[in-house]
C-alpha cells in the first residue's frame, strides 16, 4: 500500500498517516523490570553468556554514548562470532565506522536483524549491498524508546556500557577513566530489557548520584576498558570555515532573527556539524548584541552550548549524550546541564517530551524533495551513511524546522523532486536555508507572510531545484534494486519507507 | 563601481562553481600569481568552460592576465572572445606596458571583431606608481588597483600592518584616480584570520580615499563591503540634502543642521546616493 508520504509499504506493515497520528493512539507499555535478585559482579564475558544462558535467535541491544570509542559492542558481539550463534538480532542505538568486526558477523549470518537510529561504516555498505539476511529497521531515538517501552522491541540482553559503577549497580556516565557523560539512550533498555549487564572499568563503593539504578541491573562486568574516550568526540568541535557553510548559517541566523525566534526564553537545537556550529556561533552573537537569554538547548550537547550555558545565555541544557569532552566535563560538574533519557527527548507518548518545547531547530539534509521530505539515512545512490538519530523527532517538535545544506554538494544537487529514502516527513520541515536562496513549506503561510516584502532572497523549492539543474544539469534518476533490505520506522511505530538494496547497474 | 573584488584561482573548480554566490562586487578569474606554470593551460580551459556554460556568472567578471609579452598573455587574452570578461587585469603596469597593450588590444578587437576592452590596471612595481600620471588617462582604464605584496618586493621592504611602507604609493593612486575618474583600489589584506585586522586596514585605506578592495577570501567581503558602502546616516544626510536641493534648485547655498551646503557638498551627496542604489542599500 501506499503511505501518507506517498511511499509503498508491503501491507503486513503499519504504514505511516501522518506525524501527529499517533495523538490518536494509547501509548502502549509493557511492565518495567522487576528484579528481585541481588545485582552480581564478574569480570569475565564468558561467564556472562553461561550464566545468562545466550542463545542463538536472541535480541541484544548496545547504546553508542562512546560513538567512535566504544569498545563494549566489539567484545560482545567479537563473543558471538566465537561462539558463532546464529540469527542474533542487534538493537543498538547507533552503529558507528569503528565496529568493524560486524562486517564478518554480517556476512557469516551471526548477525541476521538490526534494529538502530544510525548507521554509518563498513557495516553500512555491507547492509547496503544486501548481506543482512533478515531486516534493517531504523528508527529515531524517541521511536526506538518507544519501541523498547511498548514491547514491539523485545531486548533479551542489553550490555550497557557504563564509566563507572557503584556496588549497588548503580551507575553514572560522568565519572571513571572513561566518562562520556549522559547516558540517555540506555534508560528505556535498562527498565524494560529481561536481563541488563552494565559493563564497566570503574567500580567504587557508593555513587550518591547516579544515571543507572541499580534496581534494574542483573550483572556488572568489570573488564580493563570500556573504551577510548577521545573516540566519543563528535565529527567536529570547530566551526566551519568553508565560506557556503558561513554565508548559509549567517543566513539562518539572521532569519531565525527576523521572524523573532531569537528571544528572552526561547530554545533551540542544532545539529553538530562545523555549519551548524557556525549557527549556534551567528545566534550567540545576535543574544550578546540583544541581550537576552534563552531558556535553553537540547540534544547532543557542544562545547559550544556549553560556553553559552557558562556564559548566562542559556539558563539550562538538557543533554541526551554529550558530543566532546567539554560536554562530558560540563555534566559532571553544573547542576544545570540536565541529562535526558532518549523518551524525556523524543518519545512521542511521552507527556512532554523536551522535543515538543522547542522553538526552532536547525538540521542537516543529505536530500529533500518538492513536498520538502527530507533523507539523512541514504546517498543519492541508496548506501546507508546515516539515519534519524533525533531527525525527525525534533522536526515533529520545534514549533520551526529549518533545513541548512548547499544546494550542490559534489555535484550533486540535494533537491530532488523525490528523495531516495524519507526519514523526516515534509510535513514537520519549514524552512530550506541554501547559498543561493531560501524556501518555505508552503504549509507553513505564517512563515511566508512574516517574510513578504523582506530582502530574504526567497523562492519556490521548484525554482531552487531548477536553478541547481541550470548549474549542474539533470542528474540520471538512479533506481534501486527491488529487494528490500529494511524499513524506515516513523516515531510513532509506523513504517515511512522501505530501504533497497543499491543497484550496482548505476 | 566596486568596493569588494574577490580573486578565485583559476584552477580551483569548487571556488568557480560557487563564484556567483559570494557577495563581491566582482569576482577575478586569476591566471597568473595563484596559478603555477604547470597548471596554467588547465586553469584557462576550466575558466573559459566556465565561462561559456555557467548559467549563473557573476555580477562583474574580471580576468587577471599573465604579464604582458610572456608566454602565456596572447592565449589567456582569447577568454575574451567568450564576451562574458568585463574587465581585463593587467599585472605590473607601467607606461610601455599600457601603449603595448593598446596597439596589441586595438589590433586584437578590431581583428576578432570585439568591443573596446575595459583595464583595471595593477599597480605593483616602482616604475608603475612614479608613471601613473602617464597612462591614467588611458580611455580604456576604469581602475587602479594597488598590490602592494610585489611592490614591497620591488622595494625590498617589509609589509607591515600599518601600511606607513605603502602610504606614498597608496596616495598617489588614490590622486590618480580621482583626477581621472578610475575607481582606487586598495591592495588585499593578506591575514585572512584577522578580521580586527581587515577592519582596521579597510578603514584607514577609505579614510585616505581608496574606493574598494581587493578579497582574497570570502570570509573578508562582508567587512570590506561594510566598509566601502555608505553608511545608513551618510544615505540619510544625502538624500535629505538632495531633497532640499531639488526643492529648491536655483538656490546656490542652503543651511543643513546648521551648516552650510553648498555645491561640491551637493555633488558628494549625489555620489553617496548613486553608490547606495548601486548597491541596493536603498
Amino acid at each position: 500500500m501506499i503511505n501518507g508520504v506517498g511511499r509503498f509499504i508491503p501491507d503486513n506493515l503499519d504504514p505511516f498517516v501522518s506525524s501527529d497520528n499517533f495523538l490518536t493512539k494509547e501509548r502502549k507499555l509493557i511492565s518495567k523490570k522487576n528484579k528481585q535478585s541481588k545485582t552480581v559482579f564478574l569480570n569475565n564475558l564468558t561467564e556472562v553468556f553461561d550464566i545468562l544462558n545466550i542463545t542463538s535467535g536472541m535480541t541484544f541491544s548496545f547504546h553508542h554514548h562512546l560513538r567512535n570509542g566504544d569498545q563494549v559492542i566489539q567484545m560482545v558481539t567479537n563473543e558471538i562470532g566465537r561462539r558463532n550463534l546464529q540469527n542474533i538480532h542487534l538493537a543498538p542505538s547507533s552503529i558507528f565506522p569503528n565496529y568493524t568486526n560486524l562486517v564478518d558477523l554480517i556476512r557469516n549470518g551471526n548477525v541476521t536483524d538490526i534494529h538502530t537510529n544510525y548507521l554509518n561504516g563498513p557495516a553500512a555498505k555491507l547492509i547496503s549491498e544486501g548481506y543482512l539476511r533478515g531486516k534493517l529497521v531504523m528508527n529515531t531515538h524517541g521511536g526506538r524508546a518507544r519501541a523498547i517501552e511498548s514491547g514491539d522491541l523485545l531486548i533479551d540482553v542489553a550490555f550497557i556500557a557504563c564509566p563507572v559503577v557503584d556496588k549497588n549497580g548503580n551507575g553514572h556516565g560522568s565519572f571513571g577513566k572513561s566518562a562520556c557523560g549522559t547516558l540517555g539512550y540506555a534508560v528505556s533498555d535498562l527498565e524494560y530489557a529481561k536481563k541488563v549487564v552494565l559493563v564497566t572499568d570503574t567500580v567504587v563503593e557508593e555513587l550518591k548520584d547516579y544515571q543507572l539504578d541499580g534496581q534494574y541491573v542483573d550483572y556488572v562486568l568489570v573488564i580493563d576498558s570500556i573504551g577510548e574516550r577521545s573516540g566519543i568526540v563528535s565529527g567536529t568541535t570547530e566551526i566551519t570555515k568553508d565560506p557556503i557553510g558561513l554565508k548559509i548559517a549567517k543566513e539562518c541566523a539572521n532569519l531565525l532573527n527576523f521572524l523573532g525566534l531569537i528571544k528572552n526564553d526561547f530554545s533551540m537545537q542544532t545539529g553538530a556539524g562545523k555549519t551548524s556550529l557556525a549557527v549556534v556561533s551567528f545566534v550567540e552573537d545576535i543574544m550578546k548584541k540583544n541581550k537576552i537569554v534563552g531558556s535553553f538547548a537540547s540534544g547532543g550537547i557542544t562545547k559550544s552550548y556549553v560556553d553559552m550555558l557558562e556564559n548566562g545565555l542559556f539558563k539550562k541544557l538538557y543533554d541526551v549524550q554529550c558530543f566532546d569532552l567539554e560536554a562530558v566535563a560540563s555534566f559532571a560538574k553544573n547542576e544545570n546541564h540536565i541529562a535526558m533519557s532518549a523518551s524525556e527527548y523524543g518519545n512521542p507518548f511521552e507527556k512532554n517530551p523536551i522535543c515538543n518545547k522547542l522553538d526552532f531547530v536547525v538540521l542537516g539534509a543529505t536530500e529533500i524533495d518538492l513536498d520538502f521530505n527530507v533523507n539523512v539515512t541514504t546517498d543519492s545512490l541508496g548506501y546507508l551513511i546515516g539515519g534519524s538519530g533525533g531527525h525527525a523527532d525534533i522536526a515533529y517538535g520545534a514549533d520551526v524546522t529549518i533545513i541548512i545544506s548547499p544546494l550542490i554538494k559534489s555535484r550533486i544537487p540535494i533537491i530532488k523532486e523525490k528523495v531516495m529514502t524519507v526519514t523526516t516527513p515534509g510535513s514537520d520541515v519549514d524552512i530550506l536555508i541554501t547559498e543561493r536562496g531560501i524556501a518555505i513549506n508552503p504549509l507553513r503561510k505564517d512563515l511566508k507572510e512574516k517574510l513578504k516584502g523582506s530582502s530574504f532572497p526567497i523562492f519556490e523549492i521548484g525554482e531552487l531545484l531548477e536553478l541547481t539543474h541550470k548549474i549542474t544539469g539533470v542528474p540520471k534518476d538512479i533506481k534501486s534494486d527491488e529487494k528490500v533490505i529494511g524499513y524506515i520506522e516513523y516515531r510513532d511505530g509506523t513504517y515511512l519507507d522501505c530501504l533497497r538494496k543499491v543497484n550496482y547497474e548505476y | 563601481m566596486f568596493r569588494s573584488l574577490l580573486f578565485i584561482p583559476g584552477n580551483n573548480p569548487s571556488m568557480l562553481q560557487n563564484a556567483d554566490v559570494f557577495s563581491a562586487d566582482a569576482i577575478i578569474f586569476d591566471l597568473e600569481d595563484a596559478i603555477s606554470i604547470n597548471e596554467k593551460t588547465n586553469a584557462r580551459n576550466l575558466v573559459k568552460n566556465y565561462l561559456t556554460t555557467s548559467s549563473v556568472l557573476p555580477k562583474q567578471v574580471v580576468l587577471r592576465v599573465n604579464a604582458y609579452g610572456g608566454n602565456w598573455f596572447e592565449k589567456d587574452i582569447e577568454l575574451l572572445k567568450t564576451g562574458k570578461v568585463d574587465y581585463l587585469l593587467i599585472p605590473k603596469m607601467d607606461k610601455l606596458t599600457m601603449e603595448g597593450i593598446d596597439r596589441f588590444l586595438n589590433h586584437y578587437e578590431t581583428t576578432n571583431h570585439l568591443p573596446e576592452t575595459k583595464l583595471i590596471a595593477l599597480i605593483e612595481t616602482s616604475r608603475g606608481v612614479l608613471e601613473l600620471p602617464d597612462f591614467a588617462q588611458n580611455k580604456r582604464l576604469v581602475a587602479l588597483f594597488l598590490g602592494a605584496e610585489d611592490l614591497t618586493s620591488d622595494l625590498e621592504i617589509k609589509r607591515s600592518e600599518s601600511g606607513d611602507e605603502i602610504f606614498y604609493a597608496r596616495s598617489k593612486i588614490i590622486y590618480t584616480s580621482a583626477a581621472n575618474h578610475l575607481v582606487a583600489i586598495d591592495t588585499p589584506y593578506t591575514n585572512i584570520n584577522s578580521s580586527e585586522g581587515l577592519l582596521k586596514d579597510c578603514t584607514y585605506a577609505m579614510s585616505i580615499g581608496m574606493k574598494a578592495k581587493a578579497c582574497i577570501h570570502p570570509n573578508q567581503l562582508e567587512i570590506v563591503n561594510k566598509v566601502f558602502s555608505p553608511s545608513e546616516d551618510e544615505i540619510k544626510w544625502a538624500l535629505a540634502i538632495i531633497e532640499i536641493h531639488e526643492t529648491k534648485p536655483n538656490v546656490g547655498a542652503f543651511q543643513f543642521q546648521g551648516k552650510m551646503i553648498d555645491k561640491p557638498i551637493i555633488d558628494r551627496a549625489k555620489k553617496i546616493v548613486e553608490k547606495a542604489k548601486k548597491f541596493k542599500l536603498l
